[in-house]
Parts: C-alpha cells; structure tokens; sequence
C-alpha cells in the first residue's frame, strides 16, 4: 500500500474506545453496534480496496432520531464519524478513521411512501438506488439516476456523490432529481430542506449538500423525484474503425437536435473483455463502439434509429446493428454493465472519472494511451460519451505495492489532462482520499478557500468525514504535482495469462508490465 | 471604517476591477446593492445600500460550443442576447426562463442571464427540463471577502468539490457578485403542440394536468388559468371563451410532437380537450405565459407560490375563503402565481397562513415599496433552517456588503 496522508489520529478518543461503545450502546440501544475487530473488518474499506483503515466502532441506526443522538454524541466527545451507506465508493470516501466511528445507514432502508398524484417518493437514506425505481414501478415511474452500482448503492451515498448513470444524459443526475432531504448536522440537529415541491425557499442547499461526500451534515431521508415511464426504449450498437470518428458521431448526433437517453463508449480493449463475458454481439473488429438509446413509442424509435444511423453513415461505420428485441437490448446492456465486473475477473482494476469536453474526446483518448503505456499498464475505455464522463480503467496488481504507487500516479497524469482539456477530475465518484491531493490541479487557493469555509460553518470541528475532498497538507500538497515519474527499469515481460485466458486482440495495445493474478 | 467609497453607480467591465471594488466596500464597509440591469430591483426588501454595483457591462459570450451543449457567458449578457446566439444553432434555455420585466414595468427580454441564474427563476417547463440551477456547470464570482472564486466548469458532470454554482443559483445577489456563468443548453424543441380545455374546475384541471404528467409523452407545460386571465391571452379562440383555460404542451421532433399529443387526447377525452393549438400558435401562447401576460395589465401584488400538485386547489380554495385572489396554476400546480388585491400586507398574513397548514412556500414578486418594506418577501424560514442560511451567508459574505436584508433581516 502506498502511504496515504490521513489526519493525526485523536489517540485520547482512542483510548477511550471502550468506554466510546459502552456509552454508544447506552444511547441508542435499538441500533446495531460492531465493535469487534473481525465484525468491523466488513467497513474497513469501501470499493477502493487500495486502501483499508479499521475504524474505533460500527453503528447502524434505525432511524433519524438515532443519527441525531449519536452524532449529537459525538459532537460533544470530540469524536470523528464517516458516513457510509453501501461502500461502493471508488474513491474512498467512505474510508473510516482510526478514532473514528463509522456511520452506516444500511439499516435505513424503508420506502416511506410512494405519492404518484405528487410524483414523487420519500426514501430512507439507505434504500438502494434501484429499490426506488422498484417501489415506484407499480404506478409507471423510475427514478432516473441509475449508477452501475444501482443494485447496492445507497440513495444517500448518491446524494453524497451526485451520481449519476448511463441515462443521465437525458434526465440529470442526482441533484437534479432530488427535491428534500432530512440532514442531521454534526451537532444533532435535524433539519428539513425542500420537501415535494420544485423549488425551495430561501438559499436552495440541495446543491450544496448533493455532493458533499457526507461532509456537511448526514443525510437520512430524501425525496426524490419520479419520472413516467417512456412508452419502450432501444439501444443500437454502433462500430467504428477510429475512435475519432465514434467521437465525431456523437457530437453530430446532438448538433441535429438528438439527445438519446444514453450514449456509451467503448475502445477496442473494452468491447472485446465485455464480448467475452457477456457475448452481447458486440463488434469484435472495432476500434470503438457506441451503444446509443432512444426511448418513445415503437414509431418514435424507429424514426430515431434511423436518424442515428443516417448521421452515423457519415462517420463510416464499420458495423450498425440495431436491437430486434427486448432480450437483445437486455443483453446489449448486459454487455455494458458487465463491463467493471468483467474486467475485475482479469485483473485488479482502478477506475478513473475525469470528465472532459466532448469536443476533446479523440486527444484524451490518445493521451491516455501514451500515459498507460509510460506506466506500462494496460487500459480499457468504458464510459458516458454524451457527457464526457470517462472511466479509464487500469488494470494493475493491487498486492504490489510498487504497482498501486505507479498506478496512481498514472490515474493522477491521467486526471491531470482531463483539467487541461477543459475539464474536471471526477463527474460521478467524488474526489474522496483519492483525488484530494489532485484538487489545486483544478482550483486555486481562493476557490479551495471558499469550500473550506462552507465546511467550517456546517462542521467547525472537522469531526465529519474529515480527511476527504480537501488537500490535507494544504500548499505542501502542490509538492505532488512536481513528482516525477520514478525510474521504472526494464520493462517486465508479460506473463501472458490474460491475453492466453481471452482469445482477443488486445495484447498488443495493453502491452507489457501486466503481472498475471 | 477606514476611508469613504464613491456612493451612487458602478459597472464594472472586468472581473478585476470589480474585485478592486468589492476590496473597496469592505475596506469603508458600505454595503453593495448588487444587480444586473435592475429589472427585478424591484423584488425582495428594499436595499437601503448607497453604492450599486451592476454587471450590466460584463457582457459576451466566451463559449459556446453547440455540439457539447454548452454555453459560457458573462454575466451581464443579455438574455435576448443568449437566446439568439441559441437560436442560431436551433438550441435553447430548456429552463424557459419566466421574464418578470413586463409585470414590473420594464420592456420584453430586458434582463440579464446573470439576473435570470441569481433569482433562479424557472418557467413552465421546469417540470420536465429541470429548474435554472439545474443547468448551470459552473461560475466565476467575486465573494464578499473580494477573493474571485471559480466553482464547477464548463462540462456535463463535475463532482469536484462542493457545487457552489448551483448553490449561488437564487441567493439573488446576496451571497456572491457572479461574473460568468457556464450553462447546460439543449437543442430547441423542433415542434409545440398544445391541447386545450375550457371550462374545468380547479380541482378538475389539476387532475387532468396531473394524469397528463403520468404519462409517457413527456408533457413539457401543464397551464390553468381562471377566465378573467384567460381574457388576456392573445389567442382568440382562447380569449374569447370566457371559460377558465386548461392548456398541456407537448414539444417534440413534428411526427413524435403529433403522435403525442393524440395519444394525450384519448388519455384526456373525459376532460373534453376543445382546442389542438399548432406550433405558432402552442408557441405564441407559451410566450405569453413566459411574461406572465395574464398579469401585465394591473399593479396588484403577485405572489409565486410552490406547493404540491395534490394541495394546490385546497389552497387555493381555502384563501378564497379570505380575500379574493386570482389564479393561475403552472407545473401542474405546483406553482401558482396568485394575484391579491391592493391590501396593505398585499395578502402575506392569509397566503402564509393556508401554507403552514398545507405545506409550501410564497414569494412576493411584485408590490409596492412600503408593502415590501413591511412584510416578509420570501418565505420565512424555520429557525434551523434560518440558522443555515445565515451561517452559508457568513461563508460567502461575512461582513454583510451584497444586498443586506434583501431576502431576510440581518443577512
């Protein structure tokens, strides 16, 4: 494991943690308390498994008044708290502290109602984002956001995201969709913001509370917007000899006024591990592929299908393939949301999140080759084309702690191009520990500045999830832009399990200095 | 205070130099009445600021790039300024800014895209699209600490960091001077279409526009209005019907716009739908209701009012009961816009009242001086919520130089 910066452990408070959980346990005696060391191994980490911290004590509370005692607790002990709902998390947000306690709102998972005349539903903060969608089904709506990780993740840890999903090219993301919530802030008090209305009064905090990593205040309830069903929707898949013209095809899609639901990409190493694991018919000749959806009526997707197919003529495609089915499109997307959990089963993975400005999609793709390929790691390019969103993954050996210090600093040279093109350093996962150091890439002083005191105001304590979002060493951070990039010696042979294990094409670009797990 | 700073007008042309001003306030801590053209001066209490500080000449459009759907502009931009640049490439606001100019006295499309994100001031089609906030990327400001901050950027999705550009988005100036603003755009409905009702009740109209949100045609307006506001729609058809008039607007490629609003039609039959109006015509009617026409030709005081679909008839309802107000639902009534007649709290004591037992929130968006100065403009807030508000205005504005008091006492 590479060394990661984390505040100064408060080693009073953990001294004290005995008397912390028997205290814990006083307070609020209908909630679940893990304090063993093996039961909280379970919250040592979140999906960025790089790094695993135990943290003093586990709690899941049942509901808000709950949250209120403990962090009100907590407040006036001087103990630090990390929320967490599910932990999928790939940046490490919801890393625990060693004084700290954890704050898991799993338990919290009631729908609390499902009002369709107000289109909306109010949810506990630890319903799954797909429970949602489910609980409204009955009475024709969803709930738009839909992360790839919609089965576990939490509509809390969405919020503390702002997650957003293959379709939130048309419907938003969670800020968008996310009407109130109920927040405890770290002194115990409970606050109502919103409700089922369209706007707030006064200073409207949804935004600023949507994306803070669980840094201003707990989140416990939220009422979330409903959609109506459309009437069908169908993806078709679409192949291109470069990803420069899958990248013009895009950007021409929109100039002729189509917004589809959903425009995914995927370079030639991704279409070909998901190919493997799925078999969804994907074009194996590619240099790149875009699943484009449309939704309406039958009429309507076939009048836009054949739009999309007429603009994508321009752009020589070397495959069109339009879904005949409804188990078609359920595979073609099979294939797409496969894609992390495919390439997991090859090797360790870090998923990247940086967004750019569409228009600078064929040089970012580019750069990141040349960037993995200085760091000898292969890469596959999965990701949310309408918006700009990409996910790189770099496959690596997470129990080489050489490679976890190289690969990160390939995703930070990677994150690094995204700011320079115009963009930003995370669209969707959050900065967490990951990209904290990464953070004057993208703002100044005075930007980070204005952040800090918003945080100071809600948190004067930095008890909340402390040690995330913000660099932590302040201008000693700026230190890490000027590291340079280590003598690598000769490059290690591959081992070639992963190019003999799946018949593909993809030795050859994601080279060498691949250690077989 | 430590010197004196020129009183009376200020617009500056750059970023720096408004800066430079701001250093300016704090160093002779004068309090800064902030705007663009001023043509929502007239909202919110009274500033009682000797300085104005106007964005009006930082102006241009530093971005736009059509196919990646955005736009970056300076503040002071005109929105009539932003809308034909859109235009030109068939794309739009999808937020259908409402244009308060006409109900207070100022000419059509007067304002600034800085006015219109400040006040986040939505139109019909929120319900669909998303509200202003929703579309802004990112902003450069100047704090009240006269440091220049940038937040978010200029792409679809950014999660770095706290998203204090929607958070500036309806603070109405008192949080923060923002200088640019990068916005979502989105291409230009191609075809608007719009079934028309006469004659429903309140209850039933909110039930049809209710039913009509349910389904999947992705219905973009959802309007009622009583007759006498109805009287002041150009359309003749509509005008003349001396009925209260229930108007659903579906906006779409032609083929798909016509296919909808059929379907719309049999989804309604029990409402008698009377009216299909065409594309000019659904857009010249939406227009109007963007102008809010049904209230241009009478002074009276104005009230937004959010609330939720299922209580807005019993709200309504309930004031009638009171003083006598004039209607016109928007979002399918989670908006009203309701007109009161000249009384001295312009009707604030009775508008609140009903909203603490149904729920919902009231802004008074126009009435006189004395009347603003009197009452509580925007909703007034419970204590922990006030508590918030005032600790977010500390971290932008410590000392209290952008528009103090405009929206609530002491902030």
């Amino acid at each position: 494991m590479s060394t990661l910066i984390l505040p100064d452990p408060d080693r009073a408070v953990m001294a004290r943690r005995n008397d912390i959980v028997r205290q814990l346990k006083r307070l609020v005696p209908g909630a679940t308390l893990i304090s063993d060391p093996e039961g909280c191994r379970t919250f040592e980490s979140d999906a960025l498994t790089a790094y695993r911290v135990l943290p003093l004590a586990v709690v899941l509370p049942e509901n808000t008044e709950e949250v209120s005692a403990i962090l009100r607790f907590c407040h006036d002990n001087h103990i630090k708290v990390v929320p967490r709902g599910a932990g999928t998390s790939l940046a490490g947000g919801a890393l625990p502290l060693e004084d700290a306690i954890v704050l898991c709102l799993s338990r919290m998972s009631k729908v609390l109602e499902v009002d369709a005349s107000n289109r909306v539903a109010r949810v506990q903060a630890g319903t799954t984002n797909l429970a949602v969608t489910q609980a409204a089904a009955g009475k024709g709506f969803f709930y738009a956001p839909d992360p790839s990780s919609q089965i576990a993740c939490t509509v809390g840890g969405n919020i503390a995201t702002n997650s957003g999903g293959a379709h939130c090219l048309k419907y938003g993301v969670t800020v968008n969709n996310l009407l109130g919530v109920r927040m405890v802030m770290m002194d115990g008090e409970i606050i109502d913001i919103g409700g089922a209305y369209l706007d707030a009064p006064g200073y409207d905090f949804l935004p600023l509370i949507t994306g803070s990593e669980g840094q201003l205040g707990v989140v416990t309830e939220a009422t979330v917007r409903l959609l109506a069903r459309p009437e069908g929707a169908r993806p078709m898949v679409l192949g291109f000899e470069s990803t420069e013209n899958a990248a013009s095809c895009v950007a021409a899609i929109i100039a002729a006024g189509i917004v589809p639901v959903a425009i995914e990409f995927m370079d030639r190493p991704a279409i070909h591990v998901c190919e493997h694991f799925v078999a969804a018919g994907y074009p194996l000749d590619a240099e790149a592929a875009l699943i484009v959806e449309v939704e309406g009526s039958e009429d309507e997707i076939e009048y836009l299908l054949e739009k999309v197919e007429d603009i994508a003529a321009d752009f020589l495609p070397s495959s069109v393939r339009r879904s005949q089915s409804a188990e078609e499109s359920a595979l073609i997307w099979k294939g797409r949301k496969a894609a992390f959990g495919a390439i997991g089963q090859l090797s360790d993975y870090v998923c990247m999140d940086g967004v750019i400005p569409l228009s600078k999609l064929p040089k970012a793709l580019d750069e990141i080759g040349w960037i993995c390929r200085k760091y000898r790691f292969d890469v596959a390019n999965i990701f949310h084309a309408g918006d700009g969103n990409l996910h790189p993954l770099i496959l690596y050996n997470s129990n080489d702690s050489v490679h976890l210090e190289r690969v990160e600093m390939c995703g930070a040279e990677i994150l690094k191009l995204c700011v320079e093109l115009g963009g930003c350093l995370t669209g969707e996962h959050g900065v967490g520990i990951e990209k904290r150091e990464l953070m004057y890439e993208q703002y100044s002083d005075d930007d980070i500045d204005q952040q800090v005191r918003i945080k100071e105001e809600f948190d004067p304590s930095w008890l909340l999830n402390p040690g995330k979002v913000f660099p932590i060493e302040g201008r000693d951070a700026q230190k890490m832009r000027r590291l340079e990039l280590p003598d690598l010696g000769p490059a290690i042979e591959p081992e070639g399990e992963i190019g003999d294990e799946i018949e593909v094409e993809i030795e050859s670009e994601v080279v060498e200095g691949y250690d077989a797990p | 205070m430590t010197g004196h700073m020129r009183l009376g007008f200020h617009a500056p042309e750059t970023e720096e130099e408004l800066k430079h001003l701001v250093d300016e306030a704090i160093d002779t801590r004068t309090p800064l009445e902030v705007m663009g053209k001023g043509t929502k001066r007239e909202i919110g209490h009274p500033v009682g600021a000797g300085a104005v500080v106007s964005t009006e000449a930082m102006v241009g459009i530093s971005l736009y790039e059509p196919t990646e759907l955005v736009m970056v502009a300076k503040t002071g931009t005109p929105l009539a300024e932003i809308e034909a640049k859109l235009a030109e490439n068939e794309q739009e606001l999808p937020f259908e800014p409402v244009d308060l100019g006409p109900i207070l006295g100022y000419g059509p499309s007067e304002g600034t895209i800085g006015g219109i994100i400040a006040t986040n001031i939505s139109g019909s089609r929120r319900l669909l699209k998303g509200a202003a906030r929703d579309h802004v990327l990112g902003v450069r400001a100047v704090n009240g600490r006269g440091q220049i901050i940038k937040a978010g950027g200029r792409v679809m999705k950014n999660v770095t960091g706290y998203d204090l550009g929607r958070t500036l988005a309806g603070s109405w100036g008192t949080l923060a001077v923002m200088t640019e603003i990068s916005l979502k755009v989105l291409p230009a409905q191609r075809e608007s279409r719009t079934i028309v009702c006469f004659g429903l009740t309140d209850q039933t109209a909110i039930e049809a526009l209710c039913i009509a949100m349910g389904t999947p045609f992705e219905v973009s307006g959802t309007l009622h209005a009583h007759a006498d506001l109805a009287a002041r729609f150009y359309d003749a058809e509509i005008a003349d019907a001396e009925a209260p008039v229930t108007a659903i607007r579906v906006e779409n490629f032609p083929a798909s716009a016509r296919y909808r609003v059929a379907r719309l039609r049999q989804a309604l039959l029990a409402y008698s739908p009377a009216l299909e109006l065409d594309h000019e015509r659904s857009k010249k009617f939406w227009n109007e209701v963007r102008a809010l026409k049904m209230f241009q030709d009478k002074p009276n005081p104005l009230w937004r009012v959010s609330t939720t679909p299922r209580n807005a008839t019993k709200l309504i309802h309930n004031l009638s009961r009171k003083i006598d107000v004039r209607p016109a639902y928007d979002w399918s009534g989670g908006l009203i816009w309701i007109e009161t007649p000249p009384l001295t709290d312009g009707g604030a004591v009775d508008i609140r009242r009903t909203l603490a037992e149904l729920g919902g929130h009231a802004t008074l968006i126009r009435a006189d001086k004395v009347t603003r100065a009197g009452i509580d403009v925007f909703q007034p807030l419970e204590l922990p919520h006030a508590n918030l508000s005032a600790k977010l205005k500390h971290a932008f504005d410590p000392l209290g130089i952008f528009n103090p008091g405009r929206m609530y006492q002491g902030m």
